[in-house]
């Protein structure tokens, strides 16, 4: 009935269009086509720019806007970059192995752009960058690869949101993406996804924190998907970097969500924290965290909670090693289903079962993630509202 | 307001209550006294329609119906509401949220107001009873029951787990929440007593509450059996003489 191997669901690159029409380029975002609009809304990405400090927007293989509104901050394309920044070669296909899998391989084959956004050293970019990636045409496979660097002592905010055209059924989307976190600098990524029924993704995604760095991963995925694979690895390669990775994942019925992340503690007094929501209402939630500890004194935590609706699958692997003495590590795993006793306790305050059951599922995919703007906020408490209802 | 007649109840098979006979009228507060394990708990969740609480005999009516096996969000609905000893944590469900829906909608509920003659304004955003003390959890449960203004108040042992300085709060709370502060002046700012008194039952397990709110009439539970009804003090006196089961064998001999 389930099958727990996402490599069971293979992915036939042969069966994707390698190539797909040119777009044209919007100097006004205000311009994009409603429908389009409104679906990267939905992923955070707001055609009024409000509260942003800059956009880049790639639909299939053309990068139809990019803009930086702020001083010392590059946002570009990453063919673009290649050919005018001579500091790209040093970061391409540094972190990435081409060769890690046939989608990497892929990626390094048929390269259809990507983003590169660049914070120079100490500047603080208030509001944040928004990144769209959209297909937009029916069975395309597109290749993106990402560049980002946050120099010494900056501050950036990347919200990219990941979407395909209203009625797009399938496609696939693979990502390579290399984030460097130079000393000091602070760099938070939010990615929402909201992809076709089936659609494949596989984002591949290698982070380098220097010291006294700080990663701060929020992903969500409240959308019917087909398979999406990705367990981004992040080395906190200088003292006290700090990574945090938050992931709220919705499984609708036939998805299989297989999302983790892993964070190497590779100098002293470094931490790191995953936490992982997940709710299966008829699909696969495989809810991966890996920590690896090298010195002595770090601490990590991972917390993974899931949540059985229907039916469906929900597999929590958490994993913890440690390789000295005095690293401190902890893991705190459940699966299940909605304790009766919450749901008799609202029915106490006058709410009837299906409306007390949402209202514990809404609080149960609700976090809390630092720093979003608060339209994007709104709108993803609207979509956890219209998931949830949709799960009932 | 509250009717009881021949209740039995079975917890997990087990009889806890075994033939209980009690009526609340309108406006009293009565106070059930009883050891541990006595059923004092059993009796307000199967008063309240928890699940696990099966009652095997008997009938409870409340304002004339007979609720014996209606929902719980019924029994909330026609005005019965209860005070947890120890309510689950709702993860990423605000306190507020909660507030409000106890309010569903009823004019000149006030969350923010509530909240503050309560001192609880700060918890107001925080995940409900997530990482609470016992005074928090019976402040949170008050806050929610006076928004809720329920006709029957169900207060499982308010005053265990606070402190000195809260309790005087809590008992001011539950006079102004049952509309009788008469011998404690009413919390601040609130509206003053209300046209209607409610009724309430009230567990206690040390009678410390007794002190600060007046109570009608006190029972003794025992065994599962309601042993003994009269004053709620001089119940309170005869226990700490001779203890429960000293209490429970001088009602039998009467």
């Amino acid at each position: 009935m389930f099958d727990f191997d996402i490599e069971s669901r293979e992915v036939d690159l042969e069966k994707f269009e390698t190539d797909a029409q040119a777009h044209d380029y919007l100097s006004d975002l205000t311009h994009m086509d409603p429908a389009d609009a409104s679906k990267m809304l939905d992923v955070g990405v707001d055609m009024g720019e409000s509260a942003r400090a800059g956009s880049f927007i790639q639909k299939d293989k053309s990068v139809i806007h990019c803009k930086s509104r702020q001083q010392g901050l590059e946002i570009m394309g990453i063919s673009q970059a290649a050919a005018v920044h001579g500091r790209l070669r040093d970061y391409l296909w540094k972190s990435v192995n081409p060769d890690t899998d046939r989608f990497t391989a892929r990626a390094k084959e048929i390269p259809h752009g990507g983003y590169f956004i660049r914070t120079l050293p100490g500047v603080k970019v208030p509001h944040p960058v928004q990144s769209c990636l959209y297909i937009a045409k029916e069975g395309f496979s597109q290749n993106v690869h990402n560049v980002v660097v946050a120099e010494e002592n900056s501050e950036i905010h990347i919200i990219t949101g990941c979407a395909t055209a209203p009625r797009l059924d399938s496609g696939l989307h693979v990502g390579i993406s290399e984030f460097y976190v130079k000393k000091g600098a602070r760099l938070t990524f939010t990615m929402i996804h909201d992809w076709g029924k089936n659609v494949s993704v596989r984002p591949r995604t290698v982070t380098h924190v220097e010291a006294g760095g700080v990663l701060v991963s929020n992903y969500i995925s409240l959308k019917p998907v087909g398979n999406l694979q990705m367990f981004p690895t992040t080395w906190l390669d200088g003292e006290n970097a700090v990574a945090r990775f938050n992931s709220i994942l919705v499984a609708a019925k036939d998805a299989c969500l297989d999302v983790g992340s892993r964070v190497i503690l590779n100098a002293p007094g470094t931490r790191a924290e995953i936490i992982s929501r997940g709710i299966t209402s008829g699909g696969t939630i495989i809810a991966r965290g890996d920590l690896v500890g090298k010195y002595p004194g770090i601490r990590a935590h991972l917390e993974c909670k899931g949540l059985i609706l229907k039916e469906g699958i929900m597999h929590a692997i958490p994993e913890l090693r440690g390789y000295v003495p005095g690293v401190e590590m902890s893991h705190e795993a459940a699966v299940g289903k909605i304790d009766r006793r919450e749901i008799e306790y609202l029915m106490a305050r006058g709410l009837e079962e299906e409306e007390a059951v949402s209202t514990i599922v809404r609080g149960f995919l609700h976090a809390d993630i630092e720093g979003l703007p608060a339209n994007l906020k709104a709108a993803l408490d609207r979509a956890v509202s219209e998931t949830q209802k949709d799960m009932m | 307001m509250l009717l009881i007649e021949e209740l039995r109840v079975e917890v997990g098979g087990r009889p806890i209550l075994k033939n209980i006979n009690m009526e609340i009228p309108e406006g009293e507060t009565h106070v059930l006294f009883g050891p541990n394990g006595s059923g004092k708990t059993t009796l307000m969740m199967t008063l309240m329609g928890f699940s696990g609480y099966h009652v095997t005999h008997g009938k409870i009516t409340f304002k004339g119906e007979d609720i014996t096996f209606m929902p719980i969000h019924e029994r909330a609905r026609l005005g019965i509401g209860i005070s947890l000893q120890r309510p689950p944590a709702i993860n990423g469900l605000k306190t507020r949220n909660l507030v409000e829906i106890c309010a569903a909608g009823r004019e000149g509920a006030d969350v923010e107001k509530l909240a503050e003659e309560l001192n609880f304004s700060d918890f107001l955003d925080r995940d409900v009873n997530c990482n609470f003390s016992g005074g928090e959890i019976k402040r949170s449960e008050l806050l929610q029951l006076m928004a809720q203004q329920p006709d029957l108040v169900l207060l499982d042992e308010p005053e265990s787990g606070v402190d000195l300085e809260s309790i005087v709060m809590i008992g001011e709370t539950i006079n102004a929440l049952l509309g009788r502060g008469i011998r404690c002046p009413v919390a601040p700012g609130s509206k003053g007593p209300a046209a209607v008194a409610k009724s309430a039952l009230v567990i206690t397990h040390t009678g410390h509450i007794l002190d600060y709110i007046t109570a009608d009439r006190g029972r003794v539970l025992y065994d599962g059996v309601l042993c003994f009804t009269r004053n709620a003090r001089e119940i309170l006196k005869w226990i700490r003489q001779r203890g429960y089961e000293g209490c429970a064998k001088c009602s039998i001999s009467i």
